[in-house]
């Protein structure tokens, strides 16, 4: 019998490490035959904590929300062959991990990422063993064929970047491999480099050897330990067992890749301004041209992907360029994960072919909204993005139809958002986000956002005047004109995208001081209806004393004193404070 | 010099005169010469030392030959360099946008309510810190707050103080063995 417990960042937060330690001593402990292993996220962070029971016929149980005081009672029906059908995972869940196509993800949450052998055993370095029997020019003809583009965000084919720093003379070449994800709602690399490193590390093999690099460079989030400490490993791995180093499975090509940590700032997401950071300086873009494959780290030919990208070749290798491309639609192949995230109520990580409509990934993979609540939007690209309402549920999710929509794939955050939202308050979040994180080295991304910010801040403080909407229009105009790097030219995308959907909230806000979505606190007001029992639960919970009435009498809220932090509203349980 | 409103620049920064620099030698002489080191170096020196203070920053850049404006501008450009010292615990509020859907300005109110800290203020008892942190990628957990690498999921205001209780009770039990 094989016990596997999740142990990816979500699994670990919500309990697994304490279910392993359980496991870990009732097994030896009582010196049990039993096989105790770890292994990545499988994608379905919200049945954390995971436990896949094998029996010795490699038979299946997936156990799902196992805390560590059920796990013993657990294993004990395990080993009578018992199924606990108390945890075991619905067939409901079942079926929407089936509707996923996964490729990046195919292991995660099925090999133990911390050993190469599983890797091995899977197919894994059979894509680069592959490719060194191929000349460098034929393996960027294979990502051609493949059709694959770049998953960071902007869906550049990979194989003309490829292609661009091969063509260079110049030498010593880099391979980068982007992991500093930053978008706050997107976390697919980091299941990868967790779930299976090795993945990662192929493609970058791969990559460098198209590209003639010996030298490659993982820059990731200093906020990813885990991330950080199994890459560590699988390199170590990797070394030993000849896939790095010199003289790569006997093909004469040498080959090595290093960690750099970085140290939290969103836009080294951008290329030239993680190549400054790798240079151990601020952060900051440079002009393009020249490009990095150019003029890139060290000014020389650099080629920077990013994990989910370089995810995708060994499987490209495996089967084929020509397999792949027959995922997807017509200008965007193969697959892509997005987190799923925000009021939705299977949230965790989704694979699915490229084309697929938003519908079916919230309703039928995701399971829909929370409390059943009305869709209102999804956002897509966080704070670059921009928002896919309710009425274009039906897009089909690639590069193209997104962008015609009004959002950007990003790399793949999707949080929904249900009509509990205000828009208004959203696009303040996003753009308060880039402002904070906009490096200041062009005076219109730096300038710009914080004047737009003050004019978001105003409206939902109920001082929006006439004509701001306009302004935010110009002032988006002038950043994206003037901006050197992606950050500033997108940071205004989220606040265009919500006027351009949701205007007759902005102007609510404006013209009638009313937040339609009773989330603006200097726009709503709290009363107690009839429906006051006297329970004093609301004058109890008032933090500044606002509430005042006899016990089975009914309140008043005295609206001077009020401060709308709706604590009220929160303990009631008799729904009667209303916002108005 | 107005740029900085008159303010010098230093009073940015921490100036402990009991920093031990010679903790530092191993990492600067593991790094020496190795050109693009300096974020690097940054990072052994928080660890060692919690925090950058200014006398640190100074020694590095005399010991790297990296101008001490550049040692500044990098020190000061990153998120994770903490320019003061922190709290025994520090509270990572996650403020990405799963989180903030979820309700993350009212795990930070109901933390702002029990220690009277805002983000980036340490409490004078030097028990807890707040930082607001972008995303802690454990979206379907959300609102999360880390605090000690140990994730708390799914918070409520009222969860949020009761965790802070048992810690901060549990810290000063430490303290009085």
């Amino acid at each position: 019998m094989k016990v596997v417990v999740g142990l990816g960042s979500c699994g670990i937060a919500a309990g697994a490490n304490k279910v392993l330690n359980v496991l870990k001593e009732e097994i030896e402990g009582k010196g049990l035959d039993i096989d105790l292993k770890i292994t990545g996220c499988v994608g379905s962070c919200h049945l954390e904590p995971i436990v896949d029971i094998y029996d010795d016929n490699g038979h299946l149980d997936r156990y799902v929300k196992v805390s560590s005081d059920k796990v013993l009672d657990l294993l004990d029906k395990a080993i009578r062959k018992e199924i606990d059908k108390s945890l075991i995972i619905s067939n409901e869940d079942m079926e929407s991990h089936k509707k996923q196509v996964r490729i990046a993800t195919e292991n995660c949450g099925y090999i133990n990422p911390e050993d190469i052998s599983d890797y091995i055993a899977v197919g894994g370095y059979e894509g680069l063993k592959k490719a060194l029997n191929m000349t460098q020019e034929e393996v960027i003809e294979e990502v051609k064929i493949a059709g694959l583009r770049g998953r960071g965000g902007a869906g550049f084919p990979t194989w003309f970047k490829w292609n661009a720093a091969y063509r260079e003379k110049a030498t010593p070449k880099y391979m980068v491999c982007n992991a500093d994800e930053g978008d706050p709602g997107a976390f697919m690399d980091r299941s990868v480099l967790e779930g299976d490193p090795h993945r990662v590390l192929e493609g970058m093999i791969i990559g460098g050897y198209a590209i003639g690099a010996n030298v490659g460079i993982i820059y990731v989030r200093a906020e990813y330990p885990l991330a950080i400490k199994r890459l560590d490993i699988a390199i170590a791995q990797a070394r030993e067992e000849g896939y790095l180093g010199k003289n790569i499975l006997d093909s004469g090509f040498d080959f090595d890749i290093r960690i750099k940590a970085g140290a939290g700032a969103f836009v080294c997401g951008e290329e030239t301004a993680l190549i400054a950071s790798l240079e151990g300086e601020r952060g900051m873009p440079r002009l393009k041209p020249p490009f990095p494959a150019q003029k890139g780290f060290w000014g020389k030919p650099t080629n920077i992907n990013n994990v989910e990208t370089f995810a995708n070749v060994p499987w490209i290798f495996r089967h084929g360029g020509i397999e792949y491309a027959k995922l997807g639609s017509e200008k965007s192949k193969g697959t892509k994960v997005f987190a799923l995230t925000g009021k939705i109520k299977k949230g965790g990580l989704v694979e699915v072919p490229m084309g697929m409509p938003l519908r079916e990934i919230i309703y039928d993979i995701g399971g829909g909204l929370q409390d059943d609540k009305k869709f209102k939007a999804v956002q897509m690209g966080g704070p670059s993005g921009g928002c896919i309402p309710a009425e274009l549920i039906d897009t089909p999710i690639d590069y193209e139809s997104v962008t015609k929509v009004g959002a950007i794939m990003g790399s793949g955050g999707m949080v929904v958002i249900d009509e509990s939202a205000c828009m208004v308050e959203m696009a303040k979040f996003f753009l308060s986000f880039t402002r904070k994180e906009s490096c200041g080295k062009c005076i219109h991304c730096r300038i710009g956002t914080k004047r737009m910010l003050e004019i978001l801040e105003r409206m939902t403080e109920g001082k929006g005047k006439e004509g701001d909407i306009e302004i935010l229009e110009q002032l988006a105009k002038d950043i994206q004109a003037g901006a050197l790097c992606q950050l500033g030219i997108t940071a205004p995308n989220p606040v265009l995208s919500m006027i351009k959907n949701f205007r007759s909230e902005f102007e609510a806000h404006i013209k009638d001081k009313k937040c339609p979505a009773h989330v603006c606190r200097n726009l709503i007001t709290f009363e107690i209806s009839d429906n006051c029992t006297g329970c004093t639960i609301c004058a109890r919970n008032c933090p500044v004393n606002a509430i005042s009435g006899e016990l089975k009498g009914k309140h008043t809220i005295d609206k001077e004193l009020c401060t709308k932090c709706g604590k009220c509203h929160d303990v009631c349980r008799f729904n009667a404070v209303e916002i108005n | 010099m107005s740029c900085c409103g008159g303010k010098s620049l230093k009073s940015k920064f921490i100036d402990d005169e009991n920093v031990d620099l010679s903790l530092l030698n191993d990492v600067l002489y593991e790094y020496r010469g190795i050109k693009g080191s300096l974020i690097t170096i940054l990072q052994h020196a928080q660890e060692i030392y919690g925090y950058l203070p200014l006398s640190v920053l100074d020694y590095i850049a005399k010991e790297t030959g990296i101008k001490t404006s550049q040692v500044y501008g990098v020190a000061t450009f990153y998120a994770q360099f903490r320019l003061s010292p922190v709290g025994e615990n520090v509270i990572m509020l996650c403020k990405g946008t799963a989180c903030h859907v979820n309700g993350a300005d009212k795990i930070e109110e109901a933390i702002i309510e029990e220690l009277n800290i805002h983000d980036g203020e340490t409490t004078e008892d030097k028990l807890f810190t707040l930082n607001n942190v972008a995303c802690l990628g454990c979206c379907s957990l959300s609102p999360v707050m880390m605090i000690n690498g140990e994730t708390y999921g799914s918070l409520t205001p009222q969860k949020t103080k009761k965790i802070l209780r048992d810690i901060k009770s549990k810290s000063l039990a430490k303290e009085a063995d």
